[in-house]
């Protein structure tokens, strides 16, 4: 009885992490890659309204979640053109697309206020899943939460194991001794968006599809706006953004237990404690600088012309 | 309106016969009342800001020669003083600002244009052209807790809270009652999740009151994530604000929902008339303002007692607040043979005895 309960508590914080993982590790790639893009809730809340939107029409949850996807990617897209190709201010354009991502969802979505759907289908491997203890938790999760632990693997690999993964880091430090040595990169920065903005969709399709499978104006509640908080406080690090999301998931979910389970904990508290640890994470950030260096990217949320 | 008389000028320019038909035109809208409303949320938040608009429909649809309606959606609480006005300016005259935070706008608005007519919803001020309404839905909550009371196998209901203010409080100590008075072991466990609206959270909470023993959720936020939840895992819950049963037709026993419609067109109607006066309405189920969504999912003899309850409400033979009422610390806050009084419910900061969870102030 214990061991379910402390399962269910597991899964629920898989399943809070799974979009801020989503969306985190794509505007990870992003700033990586030197660009700042401030349009994460606003991508993430077109990509759940989109993702609904194509799941009712064709009955598919896949063509949903790749809907919600290129729902993001359409919008980072609009962005890349901005700060990329014509060298907008990033922050502007950024706090802009996400003012644009809530107006655009609401269009879209509006049709389809107060219709539910069933949510995405778990795994369900007879023999494995129903282990005690541990077989929901690592056998009977929805593809939304693999693929999110998928993408963070991915991207590690990809940043510090792949060639092409040096020169996009390269780029966010020094876009012009970069470009000097002839690499592309407003080319690598645009593509970063782009990522950037599919996985942000994907994870506001997870939203919609699995995690409470209904579209609700202003459902992502803030949670793109987390996402950014949480590059931060994982320092630039796809590991940690995973560790961070499991950590400020956890807290709400916990804190929401503890609550129901009559602890007497106070839950103002626990609410706030993702947000204590970010600011924690931040001055330990800079203690750390004076000593060695930012691990921010360096050239992070400057706009590049290149020379001619 | 002006918009369109002006391109309907320039498309006939010069034929001066066109400029009668127009002049007519425009008088007939001036003699229409125009009709503003303010909402906190979009209307498409199948919640409150969706029941308000439900009852701008009505009006429209009720009195059509008579009256024009207008809205603004989303508009945030802090910075609603711009839009309050904006209606006020472009010639409403009823404007109904549907928010407790657009209080103190809407008091200023009220001065700056004195012949406008005002109604504020939920708030506690009031002056010559601001009146104020609400709803009783602790009444509705009452009637909630009974069916709890009697349904719940566990013993333990959980309850998903906003924010501890009065009206919240209220209703968790309303609902208590009723569920006592069937069963006075029963069990209420409160989770707060600090949001109006937030799917995610209010999903999260719901599972884990669910894990925690509970059969039957409540909630006081406004999506329906948490009846789904309870839908899902085969448990019992009931709505909020709008009917929800489609979201979870197995699982929601009745729905607390708001009725505007008998108010909103009373007070178009009054400012048609000159009869309007600044005033304070606070309806229940009485008055059609607290409406239940039709009682589904339960025995015929919870929903003949859920039926009995509700009409002796209407009847005034039962208040939910009825003596004795003992706070959480033991004192009586209502003697036997009494009823609290409306101050009192309005300011409600304490728990009822039995509710096992902490008010910090």
């Amino acid at each position: 009885m214990t061991l379910d309960i402390v399962q269910m508590v597991l899964v629920t914080v898989l399943a809070a992490a799974t979009p801020l993982i989503l969306a985190a590790i794509g505007e990870l790639v992003a700033e990586r890659a030197g660009v700042l893009n401030l349009g994460v809730e606003g991508m993430m809340i077109f990509g759940a309204a989109v993702s609904f939107a194509v799941a009712m029409q064709t009955g598919s949850t896949l063509l949903g979640a790749l809907g919600g996807a290129g729902a993001g990617l359409g919008l980072a897209a609009l962005f890349g053109l901005l700060t990329v190709g014509l060298a907008a201010n990033q922050v502007a354009s950024g706090l802009s697309l996400t003012i644009l991502g809530l107006g655009l969802s609401g269009l879209v979505g509006a049709n389809y206020v107060g219709i539910k759907r069933d949510p995405a289908p778990q795994l369900a491997i007879p023999g494995l899943t129903d282990l005690p203890g541990i077989g929901r938790l690592l056998f009977g999760q929805d593809a939304f939460v693999y693929a999110a632990v998928a993408l963070v693997a991915a991207v590690s690999w990809f940043l510090w194991r792949t060639r092409a993964g040096l020169t996009l880091r390269a780029i966010g430090d020094d876009p012009i001794a970069t470009h000097a040595l002839g690499l592309k990169v407003r080319r690598v920065r645009f593509l970063s968006v782009l990522f950037g903005g599919a996985c942000a969709g994907l994870g506001g399709a997870y939203l919609a599809l699995a995690y409470t499978p209904f579209w609700s104006p202003g459902m992502t509640a803030g949670r793109g706006w987390i996402a950014l908080a949480l590059v931060v406080f994982a320092t630039w690090r796809p590991l940690r953004v995973a560790a961070g999301a499991l950590l400020f998931g956890g807290a709400t979910v916990l804190q929401l237990h503890a609550q129901a389970a009559g602890l007497g904990l106070p839950g103002q508290l626990l609410s706030a404690l993702p947000y204590l640890a970010t600011v924690l994470a931040l001055v330990l950030l800079s203690l750390g600088g004076r000593q060695g260096g930012s691990p921010a990217p360096a050239a992070l949320g400057r706009v590049f012309t290149p020379s001619r | 309106m002006r918009g369109r008389s002006m391109r309907l000028g320039g498309a006939v320019l010069g034929a001066m016969v066109a400029v009668g038909p127009v002049l007519t035109g425009q008088a007939l809208a001036a003699d229409k009342l125009k009709v503003g409303f303010v909402y906190v949320g979009p209307v498409a938040d199948f919640g409150y800001s969706y029941q308000h608009d439900l009852s701008r429909k009505a009006l429209a649809a009720a009195m059509p020669d008579a009256v024009e309606t207008t809205f603004l959606e989303n508009v945030p609480e802090a910075d609603s003083e711009r839009s309050i006005e904006k209606l006020a300016r472009s010639g409403a005259g009823l404007i109904f600002t549907t928010s407790f935070g657009f209080m103190e706008p809407t008091l200023k608005v009220a001065r700056k244009f004195p012949k406008v007519k005002f109604a504020h919803a939920t708030g506690y001020k009031r002056s010559d052209n601001v009146a104020t309404y609400s709803a009783r839905f602790y009444e509705g909550r009452y009637v909630c807790g009974k069916i709890a009371g009697k349904l719940s196998k566990s013993g333990t209901v959980g309850y998903i809270a906003s924010f501890p203010i009065p009206e919240v409080v209220s209703g968790i100590n309303a609902f208590m009652l009723g569920a006592q008075a069937v069963n006075p072991n029963i069990k209420v466990k409160i989770v707060w999740v600090n949001t109006w609206f937030d799917p995610g959270k209010e999903a999260e909470a719901a599972k884990a009151l669910l894990a925690q023993g509970a059969d039957i959720l409540t909630q006081h936020t406004d999506s329906a994530a948490p009846l789904q939840e309870a839908e899902k895992q085969g448990k019992l819950a009931f709505g909020q604000s709008s009917d929800q049963f489609r979201f979870a037709p197995k699982a929601q026993l009745t729905s607390i929902t708001d009725d505007w419609d008998g108010y909103v067109i009373a007070q178009a109607k009054a400012v048609r008339d000159g009869t309007w006066k600044s005033s304070d309405t606070w309806g229940g189920i009485k008055d059609g303002m607290v409406v239940l969504a039709p009682f589904t999912n339960m025995p015929d003899d919870v929903k003949a007692m859920a039926e009995e309850t509700t009409k002796a409400i209407v009847d005034g033979k039962v208040h939910p607040f009825d003596g004795p009422v003992t706070k959480q610390d033991g004192t009586v806050a209502v003697k036997q043979g009494e009823t609290a009084p409306d101050p009192m419910i309005l300011g409600m900061n304490w728990y009822v005895k039995g509710i096992d969870d902490k008010l910090t102030p």
